[in-house]
């Protein structure tokens, strides 16, 4: 059993971000770490390979400076070895872009089934994982909530808006993980010392044949403007001196919900 | 270049077709001389009424799909009717859990790009959607420059649904093409929660927790509340991510945008990823301990307290009524 992890470095979500002053996409020039959403899927894929009785979760990410520190982090709580597609000509590149560059990479190695989250935590798009089951020509489920492998299915249970479905796919397929699917360990120290000797495959955008289909020309789609947004006035904001939920109440008898 | 024809994908619901579908159709009316409606399940054809209602002149009725996820048959029926029929200027898809694998699916199909999160449509020579990021405090505002159909994701309650009282759509039955692999995944079984209350996106009062209530127990105070206001629990991504409660309670970005009279925040600091999705309520009310968390700026009523004082004695002034 092979799982591929799809695992995004994103700008730390806790710092102020900004944008590009000349592209107006997220500045991602700093420095960049694991989206925590990423590290359910990687989770779930050790889980699977554990439960298999052997395989390998191979990780596939794409940066557009040779940023391997989220990698690390991801090595370090057991995936096996990673794939990064790095390089300048990345920068801008958006979601469908993204989409081949990843499907670009994972025909390199062997897979039974992709995971990745239902979106990243900086850009959340929320198409890539599809677009790159499409790409492949797999079938995908979305959402998943739990994931087990019965022979050569995957069985999901999917997040609806009623509840959720059980769904099957045959293997290899794509699924995307919600958070709280399992939940994500922390590296051991062992962990953490193995990750560092652990094989990183950097490729370029020329390596996988993919030049001029990505990074700003390949998005074909363009910012025109950014606005700040029409701003709520702050109301009345006073420490609670013991008659808060009173406070309360008659604001709630005011906009007459109660 | 103006904008002649859009597509809008209706989904369907057990109640007819989603008010987001419904929106969108709204939207695409007052952008575009030419409306059309694609939609799928075994009841079209009495949807059509509502779809005329709403502005599509026709529906394009890929059929009942047989237990298979929409995504993928919807996407390729759809991909060849852009090569059939031409390509419209846009294909409008609400962003819900079948919507986001519909786009994802024909974005690849078509080999075009796709804009998500989109909550606002204008036009201008061509068609400007708005995003909010960082928390709602900016607006990017995109177009694409690709031919089309520019493929664009749009967020819940970003229009209002309004009837224009037009004829019922002409429905058009819509071939699926060979999907090979692709196309096989399948519900097996479809399992509904159990729900006391209204719906999270259609209630009038959301009581919503967060990180501050410390532990996964003290989220049944805010079921409590809710249920007291007859309205809704929802919750912030942090405490889903801790697994305290289902994802289909998440209020934000990547969960549901809510826009009732009053949002009730109680441990809520307000990260950008939770603004989003409540920023656009009536009134808000918010109790955290941090007077110089971000939810206080968009508050009307802030409170500046511990959760586990001010929830039990509002749940108890409120019983006593």
């Amino acid at each position: 059993m092979n799982v591929v992890v799809c695992v995004k470095q994103i700008p730390d979500p806790a710092a102020p971000p900004s944008l590009d002053p000349e592209t107006h996409t997220l500045d991602r020039s700093g420095k960049l770490i694991l989206d925590e959403s990423d590290t359910y899927g990687v989770e779930m894929a050790l889980q699977l390979v554990d439960t298999a009785g052997g395989g390998e979760v191979t990780l596939v990410s794409m940066a557009p400076n040779s940023e391997t520190g989220g990698l690390r982090a991801a090595l370090a709580m057991g995936a096996s070895k990673a794939i990064l597609v790095s390089d300048p000509a990345l920068k801008g590149t958006d979601a469908l872009g993204t989409a081949k560059v990843l499907a670009a990479a994972i025909r390199r190695t062997e897979y039974d089934l992709i995971l990745a989250a239902t979106e990243s935590t900086d850009g959340y798009t929320g198409t890539t994982p599809v677009q790159l089951a499409e790409l492949l020509g797999l079938p995908s489920i979305t959402f998943a909530k739990s994931v087990a492998i019965d022979g050569s299915t995957v069985r999901v249970e999917r997040q609806t808006e009623a509840g959720f479905d059980e769904v099957t796919a045959p293997l290899p397929a794509v699924v995307t993980v919600t958070a709280g699917v399992v939940e994500p360990r922390y590296p051991s120290f062992k962990g953490i010392m193995a990750a560092k000797s652990k094989p990183v495959d950097e490729v370029s955008v020329a390596d996988l044949g993919l030049d001029g289909q990505v990074g700003v020309t390949g998005a074909r789609q363009v910012i025109v403007d950014v606005v700040a947004a029409e701003t709520r006035t702050q109301g009345e904001v006073v420490e609670d001196d013991g008659d808060g939920a009173a406070r309360i109440v008659t604001f709630l008898e005011a906009v007459k919900a109660i | 270049m103006t904008v002649n024809t859009i597509w809008v994908v209706a989904e369907p619901s057990s109640a007819g077709i989603t008010t987001t579908s419904l929106e969108l159709l709204t939207a695409a009316r007052s952008l575009a001389g030419e409306v059309a409606a694609i939609s799928w399940g075994p009841a079209t054809a009495s949807n059509a009424s509502v779809l005329g209602e709403f502005g599509a002149t026709t529906v394009h009725d890929v059929g009942d799909l047989g237990g298979t996820l929409p995504g993928v048959p919807v996407a390729a029926a759809l991909a060849a009717l852009v090569q059939s029929a031409g390509a419209p200027d846009a294909v409008l898809v609400p962003a819900s859990y079948d919507g986001r694998d519909i786009a994802g699916r024909l974005s690849a199909r078509l080999d075009r790009p796709v804009l998500t999160n989109v909550t606002g449509l204008a036009e201008d020579g061509t068609l400007v959607s708005e995003h909010p990021v960082f928390g709602g405090s900016l607006t990017v505002k995109s177009r694409f420059t690709s031919e089309g159909p520019g493929i664009f994701v749009i967020r819940a309650k970003s229009f209002a649904a309004e009837p224009a009282g037009g004829a019922p759509a002409s429905v058009a039955p819509l071939a699926i093409p060979d999907t090979s692999a692709t196309g096989t995944a399948a519900i097996t079984a479809s399992h509904a929660e159990e729900r006391s209350g209204p719906a999270l996106d259609e209630a009038a009062i959301v009581v919503s927790g967060g990180r501050g209530l410390g532990e996964a127990s003290a989220y049944s105070m805010i079921e409590e509340l809710a249920k007291l206001l007859h309205g809704a629990a929802g919750a912030s991504r942090a405490i889903v991510d801790a697994g305290w409660v289902p994802y289909s309670h998440q209020v934000g970005q990547t969960g549901k945008t809510v826009k009732p009279s009053v949002y009730l925040a109680f441990g809520i600091s307000g990260a950008t990823q939770h603004l989003v999705g409540m920023k656009g309520s009536r009134t808000i009310v918010a109790v955290n301990k941090d007077r110089d968390a971000p939810i206080f700026s968009i508050a009307d009523l802030g409170i500046v307290g511990d959760v586990h004082k001010v929830l039990p004695a509002l749940i108890d002034l409120l019983k006593n009524r």
